[in-house]
């Protein structure tokens, strides 16, 4: 990794010594980044085919994803971090008004308001907020004095708390979360003082009894029972966790092999090519493929970092830093809920689980670290 | 805010920014080993475990039932089979809501009230996982196509074949071979669950049920794999089932056919064994019943019409039905005289129409008003059925003796056939009549008891013994339904009678048929062969369901029954009957006939000894 980022280094510098720039030195982009994402879309692909039944058109409609992904990611990798500090609170403002537009005209599946139509498009507003709040907290906090004093730090929370609580009353609580904690992220990595810190934990522990009792809805209740004693209910809401955990103890270190997953191929697995797909992988390439995968998603993580550390803007640190952990997070909620130690929300495994909001969204985001990681260059 | 942009000091906030991300790296590191672990705690420390659990998840241990044997007539006629039928059943585990479900079905195939409470009474006892649940049985060809074409939103629904009893004689031989029916809570209990497994129904009456460990067979299995909607996928291995054994009865399902036509919807029964080995040829009980209805189950209406009809089609007559013998027992009882020595063959009465105990006014009757007249022998007794002598005979003899020759003759117990119920009836004694009734036996009792009145009840199935072990000077075999592959059993005793006693007797019965004075001397027309009989009269006493308004059919169940035996041919005896017609008054009119008419058509079919195989 270092060492091609030595190589593009060298490329770098090699610019300035020849005059003017090549065209494609004008092109923004972190090349180990793109390698290690497509690397993962690979592999993505390939447990997709398995976990869909042998289904060329899910894999063709992935496909597409990943393309409209790249490209938004490309596109948005050319976009200077000035820019996106300048106006990083338009996505949020508007995405604010957007999630209201839901509550008010929203399209209902599974009997939740997620859903905008808007010329037959339909998409999910709160997914724009997974960007668009970290670009919020990260321009507003980026010109600051940092660590932030108690003025800033409430009107971050503020910024931070309001998409949540209208995301809440969709309602959508993984998202929600989400949404909060890459908020929060940016919030953390600025610098929020350690007495806050325990003010927050404080607030959350305060938080948590008073949501099971006025926020929560009874499914949602009964997810969170479910993951303690998923053999409560063992056809209802316990069948998904105890289907997935078979599936990924059965296959054991070596897995059953490509396509031999008996869970995911017989259909005892609910939901195998979107939210459980992990489990698929687990089952079928053991915990050998889960290791390679947890190690990919390091690398990239890893990746992420350097161009964090690298990054010429207190804006483009934030926002960087922010888009990583929320990534790993991403990961860590799906991989624990499909284990069965959190309960049943709804988040896809990054870049792997079939379905095209996820991927752009998460490729947007990357796009941006793509940005910042070429902070410099525009700067030469 | 610009207050805020002077006091930035980017090293400082570098430097917290590059501490705070190492500190969320180092968390990312934690958590990323908290998901490793579990993986891992999963994978390879649950691994077993989980393994067994996501194969029994897939992996289903169907029984595969095996067929049930096949019945056959003496011939090689089928009189039992099995047909394909296909059952509708759920595999509740995977129909998700069930009252959706049936009212999906419902509006479908339509589903009746009746089936459903069979079903959730099927659902409440112990059953396997995701072991199917039967609704229907024997779906018709409309309701496989419209289940067929709406299987995807039908979940849990198995459309599966098994195979069915059918009995192609249908009304026959309900009696006899008995049917299968779904098995239900009281039997499953006491059955071996393991045996029984796939197999929903199980004999319930005659045949089936007496020999249903010979005709279920053993239980096969095949592992399969399934998907989660219970699709089979694949099979992985098998062990085939046993079929069960097929049976052969003695029985010849033409002279069943003809016992069954004479009989013409009487309420009544007809018996007829081959002497030679006591097999069963033939045995009917009117009226009757389609078997076939029991083994899908038939609706409660009509099984309550069934068992609610006066008429009792339900009642195997045959081995059910105890009836006085009447004047059929006078054969036998003379024999006893005989041989007790309490008359000889020169012994002659004068009977002036009833008989009177010593110092007693009572008159016992004759059935003959003003009487046989004068020089009434034993051999006229028989032929004319004469009340009066055998009064006195059987006073004479004493109850003892008539007792011990009823008993030798099978009266009083079972006969011992291949059938799960059976009546012993009553042969009265002086010990019976204390252990009963508690009461001394009276000289009156005796009386009664020598013309086959009075205690004394047999089943037809008893008559057509005594009639055979007659016939066949005395061996006394128990009677057979099921043809044993292995050579017939000799006889279990033998009647000790002088060949002259036994001559004078079957004499005495053929003049029954065969001389002009002879009761039942109306069927010897255009006999070829001679035939052996004797007629009787049974009185009906008190019929309890008789007390209704329907004036005629009161009289009509208060008339006698009638009777008759037969053996025929005289010199060398190869078939027994006894005939009983219910209501039908006299043995010579209505039972006789019908003796006549089986015996020829055996005669007919089986024109020499030994050639019926």
């Amino acid at each position: 990794m270092s060492q091609g980022d030595f190589v593009r280094h060298m490329g770098s510098s090699g610019t300035g010594i020849h005059g003017a720039p090549s065209q494609w030195q004008k092109f923004h982009m972190d090349f180990p980044l793109l390698v290690l994402l497509m690397v993962l879309a690979g592999v993505g692909l390939f447990v997709l085919y398995s976990a869909s039944g042998q289904s060329a058109h899910y894999v063709n409609r992935q496909l597409t994803y990943y393309g409209v992904g790249l490209l938004a990611m490309l596109v948005m990798a050319q976009i200077p971090p000035r820019f996106l500090e300048r106006w990083g609170a338009l996505p949020y403002i508007g995405g604010v008004l957007l999630l209201m537009g839901v509550l008010f005209f929203g399209v209902g599946a599974k009997g939740a308001q997620r859903w905008l139509e808007i010329g037959g498009f339909r998409f999910q507003p709160s997914e724009i907020l997974k960007i668009a709040v970290p670009l919020m907290l990260a321009q507003y906090l980026g010109q600051r004095a940092l660590p932030p004093n108690f003025k800033h730090v409430f009107f971050a929370l503020i910024f931070i708390g309001i998409p949540p609580v209208l995301v809440v009353l969709q309602p959508d609580l993984g998202t929600a979360i989400l949404i909060g904690v890459s908020g929060f992220f940016v919030l953390f990595l600025a610098g929020l003082p350690k007495r806050y810190l325990g003010f927050v934990g404080l607030a959350v522990m305060v938080a948590l009894p008073l949501m099971w009792f006025y926020v929560l809805h009874d499914y949602q209740k009964q997810r969170i029972l479910t993951m303690f004693n998923p053999e409560a209910d063992k056809l209802g809401s316990g069948w998904n966790i105890i289907q997935s955990t078979i599936a990924i103890g059965s296959g054991g270190l070596h897995g059953k092999g490509w396509m031999q997953g008996t869970q995911s191929q017989l259909d005892f697995l609910p939901e195998s090519h979107t939210d459980f797909i992990i489990a698929v992988l687990a089952e079928e390439f053991g915990l050998i493929g889960v290791m390679l995968l947890i190690g990919l998603y390091l690398l990239i993580i890893l990746r992420c970092v350097i161009i964090c550390l690298r990054a010429q803007s207190m804006f483009g640190r934030l926002l960087a830093g922010s888009i990583t952990l929320t990534f790993f997070v991403y990961i860590f909620v799906n991989m624990a809920m499909v284990s069965g130690i959190l309960p049943v929300v709804g988040v896809p495994l990054p870049m792997v689980s079939y379905g095209g909001t996820s991927i752009v969204t998460l490729m947007l985001g990357f796009g941006m670290l793509m940005s910042v990681s070429t902070e410099r260059k525009r700067s030469v | 805010m610009n207050d805020d942009h002077a006091l930035k000091n980017p090293i400082l906030e570098s430097r917290l920014f590059v501490f705070r991300l190492f500190f969320a790296v180092l968390v990312v590191g934690l958590m990323a080993g908290v998901l490793l672990w579990r993986y891992y705690h999963l994978q390879v420390i649950r691994h077993e475990g989980l393994v067994t659990l996501s194969d029994r998840n897939r992996v289903l241990v169907e029984p595969v039932p095996p067929t049930r044997g096949l019945i056959f007539d003496r011939n090689g006629v089928l009189l039992a089979d099995n047909r394909p039928s296909f059952n509708l059943s759920i595999v509740v585990e995977r129909a998700g809501d069930l009252d959706v479900l049936m009212e999906e079905l419902n509006s479908l195939i339509g589903v009746s009230d009746s089936e459903k409470a069979r079903f959730s009474k099927q659902l409440d006892r112990h059953r396997r996982p995701y072991e199917p649940v039967p609704l229907r049985l024997d779906l018709s060809e409309r309701e496989q196509g419209v289940l067929a074409v709406n299987e995807y939103h039908l979940p849990g629904v198995k459309v599966t074949v098994q195979s069915l009893r059918n009995y192609p004689f249908g009304q026959e031989l309900a009696h006899v071979l008995g049917y299968v029916g779904r098995i239900n809570d009281t039997e499953i209990q006491a059955l071996n669950s393991v045996r029984y497994s796939g197999t929903i129904v199980m004999g319930k009456t005659g045949i089936e049920k007496y020999y249903e460990n010979e005709l279920l067979g053993e239980v096969g299995y095949q592992t399969v794999e399934t998907n989660a909607r219970g699709r089979v996928m694949q099979q992985l291995e098998r062990t085939d089932p046993v079929p069960g054994k097929d049976l052969q009865l003695y029985l010849d399902s033409r002279l069943q056919h003809e016992a069954y036509e004479a009989l013409a919807g009487q309420r009544g029964a007809v018996v007829a064994i081959e002497i030679a080995t006591g097999g069963v040829l033939a045995m009917a009980s009117g009226p009757t019943f389609d078997p076939n209805e029991f083994v899908t189950g038939i609706s409660f209406d009509h099984y309550d019409a069934l068992l609610n009809s006066p008429d009792r089609p339900l009642f195997d007559r045959v081995l059910q039905g105890q009836y006085p013998p009447g004047s059929t027992v006078k054969p036998l009882y003379g024999l006893a005289a005989l041989e007790s020595g309490t008359i000889g063959t020169a012994h002659r009465i004068y009977d002036p129409g009833f008989y009177q105990l010593k110092n007693k006014e009572h008159k016992y009757r004759d059935w003959k008003k003003g009487g046989h007249g004068s020089k009434i022998y034993l051999r006229d007794a028989i032929v004319q059925s004469c009340d009066t002598f055998f009064y006195d005979a059987g006073v004479k003899m004493t109850i003892d003796t008539l007792s011990l020759y009823g008993s030798r003759f099978g009266f009083g117990q079972k006969t011992g056939i291949d059938m799960p119920t059976e009546r012993a009836g009553i042969m009265p004694s002086r010990a019976w009549k204390r252990g009963a009734r508690g009461l001394a036996w009276y000289p009156g009792d005796t009386v009664n008891t020598s013309i086959g009145q009075g205690f004394t009840l047999v089943t037809p199935m008893q008559l057509a013994v005594a009639t055979a072990r007659m016939a066949s000077r005395g061996e006394m075999r128990s009677p057979q339904l099921v043809r044993k592959q292995h050579a017939v059993p000799p006889p279990a005793g033998k009647i000790q009678a002088s060949e002259s006693n036994w001559n004078y007797i079957h004499q005495a019965m053929q003049d029954v048929v065969h001389n002009r004075r002879g009761t039942a001397q109306g069927i010897n027309r255009g006999l070829k062969y001679h035939i052996a009989g004797k007629t009787g009269t049974a009185q009906v006493v008190g019929i309890k369901q008789d007390e209704e308004y329907d004036a005629e059919t009161v009289a009509m169940r208060n008339r006698d029954h009638a009777l008759f035996i037969a053996f025929a041919p005289v010199e060398n005896p190869r078939i027994a009957v006894s005939v009983i017609v219910e209501n039908g008054e006299h043995g010579s009119s209505t039972a006789a006939p019908v003796a006549r008419k089986l015996i020829d058509a055996f005669m007919a079919y089986y024109p020499e000894q030994g050639g019926q195989y």
